[in-house]
């Protein structure tokens, strides 16, 4: 039986995990948003993430509530150490989700630019911010003896978390596109259909390398992976997910390829999670300054009160999760109360 | 480290003003939907469905906007105050983790269903999602004033380590959510809460009686929100001076700042007006009713209620600006039931539809919850300064280490201008969609809601 402490670790991580699946093609639909040709491919686009959308965002706001009980040294140090990337991030996210709200309203052709622009502005700079923030969580940040972020803005845009951000960007734009396949029929269901190759070798290639940085200069995920014996499995279902995709899609099973892209990053986030265990926030260049589990938790008993309270709510939540995007499935009809 | 204290409060401040417009709007229409959706089912009566239709447009509008302006609350946390966040996170934490799991799932999952299933589920299905939305809605507001009021009434803790090191940590955690302050502030809020929804329904109601369009819908608005509305204005007042009895035993300092009271003393008077002069610390242009505060407090005039004078000048809140704001809240709130009342009187002598100037102002009453709202907010926050947590940390001492002012100023800047923006598209959609009006295709409902044909 893990501790309390590697359970909340788990735990977050399944938030944020849970997250990154939901919005990710929520983004990835944002990314794609500029590729459609009319307005009304455009409303289609919307309306695939219209009524799920927002559901999709708890999980980063439930992630960040969590993070900050169980782990309030972490949430503390991330927060204001990541000041300015953070309130951008927020200002993406206002847009994304205004534009989304506000697009419909007006039938104008300039207002319905304005919100296509703010809406696929806000997600691919959502999604490159997250990634940016991994980045620099998995290469380590300055910290000083209180555990404080001792480094600068610019200090956060290095070659490796930059990379992580653009990696994110592939990720989200093939994942929103298989989505999309599931959502849209005929002749923009074909069309959607010829994105997802080259979002797939846009992100295998960005992997790749981010990989191979990893690999060769971050030695302290490479190091926590090979202690984990069953990190090369991980590794296994990550590829074989990633390439179940172009199969289904060949065989029109659009529905498979979209679990399978799902699986294949809850492969990618499970290997951070081992990379980090038991490290939140690496300290760099001083190690002995590492957030971790221990260091930065709650007390046990607000640990153990908030795993009750996750007990009873998550499978409360998951279940009606599931019946929701059960009652929206199949392909969008536009009709008067669409976006 | 003053500019950055300055900035970051100015920030939390505006921030949270601007998105505490929404969530009581959301809260009160989310009411409002069930009242109509469940007439709707009951009599089937197809003016209630055109009704829910049009208001369900006008929640999908606040409801957006309260997402949106939410998220920067939950990061400014940690943004601005990481002290503050490292020291409460304990406590805190499972209060905003209850609401993640409890609140915002429930209602953004189950808004799907309200906004977009109208004719993909049958007519039950769709009213059990509108009652989850509200729900959800309402345990929002349970956590977040829960540990609130944490903040102004710490309980259920105790203090680990030292100096910076000093957090608060559960002892309790039923002791916490039942902080001496948290139930009769959520009743409070949510009551201010619903009557802002009440108010915008009446509100657009008598818009448009005076400009005589859509008549039996404007008329069923308005008496919805006129029944809502003084039946809550009234449930204000009790819940109002239940919350002042607990900041009179909990946070005298505060207590007396709402009343401008320096002194201590017996029978202490009720101040209705007047402007506290805190360089000369007196009291100018006062209208009071002697011993009334004693009494309201203590059921005893001869009691006496502590003032400024106890405590530290540094200790002391800014009294004028919590007078003033806490004021300003009781005269609208007066104002409210007054107006409400007088609208029950006309509604029962069958001429509440004939008095445009009582109609008109029912179109400004709208302001009036908005206005109470923020004033009371503000006199409950500003009230409890200089402490972040009252008694425990002060909110100097809650600011984070490495934020400088530059970088504050920024992020101001930001959001002045980003919510500028939205401000005045949000003001521009509302007023669109009001001018649009309830659509006459929702008076003949299809799909699953659809009427059953009339036997000939």
């Amino acid at each position: 039986m893990p501790d309390l402490n590697t359970i909340w670790f788990i735990l977050v991580g399944v938030l944020f995990t849970g997250y990154a699946i939901l919005d990710g093609f929520d983004l990835g639909v944002g990314a794609l948003h500029l590729f459609a040709r009319s307005d009304e491919e455009r409303r289609v686009f919307l309306n695939a993430i219209g009524p799920v959308w927002d559901g999709n965002e708890v999980w980063l706001v439930t992630g960040g509530g969590a993070l900050f009980a169980a782990f309030p040294r972490v949430y503390a140090t991330a927060f204001s150490g990541f000041y300015l990337a953070f309130m951008l991030l927020l200002v993406a996210l206002i847009f994304r989700a205004v534009a989304i709200e506000f697009r419909s309203k007006q039938p104008m052709r300039w207002w319905r630019r304005m919100w296509d622009v703010a809406f696929a502005g806000g997600s691919v700079a959502s999604a490159f911010l997250i990634g940016v923030t991994m980045g620099n969580i998995a290469w380590g940040v300055p910290l000083d003896a209180r555990g404080e972020f001792a480094g600068t803005f610019l200090g956060l845009l290095r070659p490796y978390p930059l990379l992580l951000g653009v990696t994110t960007v592939a990720l989200f734009a093939m994942h929103g596109a298989i989505y999309l396949v599931m959502k849209t029929e005929g002749e923009l269901h074909d069309r959607v259909r010829r994105w997802i190759n080259p979002t797939i070798i846009a992100f295998i290639l960005c992997y790749v390398v981010f990989t191979l940085a990893t690999l060769l200069y971050v030695p302290h995920i490479t190091a926590a992976i090979k202690q984990e014996p069953w990190f090369f499995g991980v590794v296994v279902l990550a590829v074989l997910a990633i390439a179940n995709i172009p199969r289904a899609v060949t065989h029109g099973w659009d529905f498979q390829a979209f679990l399978s892209s799902c699986a294949a990053m809850a492969c990618l986030m499970a290997l951070f999670g081992l990379g980090m265990y038991p490290h939140l926030l690496f300290s760099h260049p001083q190690p002995e300054y590492s957030l971790t589990i221990y260091n930065a938790a709650s007390s046990q008993k607000t640990l153990g009160i908030m795993l009750t309270i996750a007990l009873l709510g998550l499978p409360i939540v998951l279940a009606y999760t599931v019946s929701i995007y059960w009652i929206f499935r199949g392909k969008v009809k536009l009709d008067r109360m669409s976006y | 480290m003053d500019d950055v204290l300055w900035l970051s409060r100015l920030q939390f401040a505006f921030t949270i003003a601007f998105h505490y417009i929404y969530p009581p709007l959301s809260i009160g229409l989310g009411v409002a939907l069930v009242i109509l959706e469940g007439l709707w089912l009951k009599t089937r009566n197809p003016l209630y469905h055109q009704l829910a239709r049009f208001w369900t447009k006008v929640f999908a509008l606040t409801f957006a906007m309260g997402v949106a302006t939410g998220i920067v609350m939950e990061f400014e946390f940690g943004t601005n105050w990481a002290t503050y966040s490292r020291y409460v996170g304990d406590v805190f934490g499972s209060a905003l983790a209850a609401e993640g799991i409890f609140a915002f799932f429930l209602e953004s999952g189950f808004l799907a269903v309200l906004l977009f299933g109208w004719d993909r589920v049958g007519p039950k299905t769709h009213f059990f999602a509108t009652c989850m939305v509200a729900l959800g809605a309402h345990f929002s507001a349970i956590w977040i004033v829960v540990a609130n009021s944490w903040q102004q009434t710490p309980a259920g803790y105790h203090i680990v380590g030292e100096g910076l090191h000093a957090r608060a940590e559960i002892t309790d955690f039923w002791a916490m959510v039942f902080n001496p302050s948290s139930m009769d502030r959520l009743i409070h809020t949510l009551g201010g809460a619903w009557l802002a929804g009440a108010t915008l329904v009446a509100s657009v109601g008598a818009y448009y009686v005076l400009r005589n369009r859509h008549l039996p819908f404007a008329r069923a608005s308005v008496k919805l929100g006129i029944a809502l509305g003084l039946g809550v204005a009234l449930l204000q007042l009790a819940t109002g001076h239940h919350s002042a009895q607990i900041v009179a035993q909990h946070q005298p300092a505060k207590l007396a700042a709402f009343e401008g009271l320096y002194d201590t003393r017996t029978h202490a008077p009720l101040a209705l007006l007047g402007w506290v002069d805190e360089k000369n610390e007196n009291f100018r242009f006062n209208v009071e009713i002697p011993g009334l505060l004693s009494w309201l407090i203590h059921g005893d005039v001869a009691k006496p209620v502590t003032g400024l004078r106890d405590f530290k000048p540094a200790d002391r809140p800014p009294v004028n600006f919590v007078f003033q704001t806490y004021h300003a809240m009781i005269a609208v709130g007066t104002g409210l039931i007054a107006l409400l009342g007088l609208g029950a009187f006309y509604w029962w002598r069958g001429t509440l539809f004939d008095r445009r100037w009582y109609l008109w102002l029912v179109v400004l009453a709208v302001l009036g919850p908005q206005i109470a709202n923020q004033a009371g907010w503000w006199s409950a926050e500003v009230g409890r300064q200089p402490w972040i947590v009252y008694g425990l940390l002060r909110t100097a001492d809650g600011l984070s280490a490495v934020v400088r002012a530059e970088t504050v100023l920024t992020s101001l800047v930001l959001f002045t201008l980003v919510y500028a923006l939205l401000f005045a598209l949000f003001v521009y959609l509302l007023n669109d969609k009001i001018h649009h009006g309830p659509d006459d295709a929702d008076l003949t409902p299809t799909g699953k809601h659809a009427l059953p044909a009339r036997q000939p």
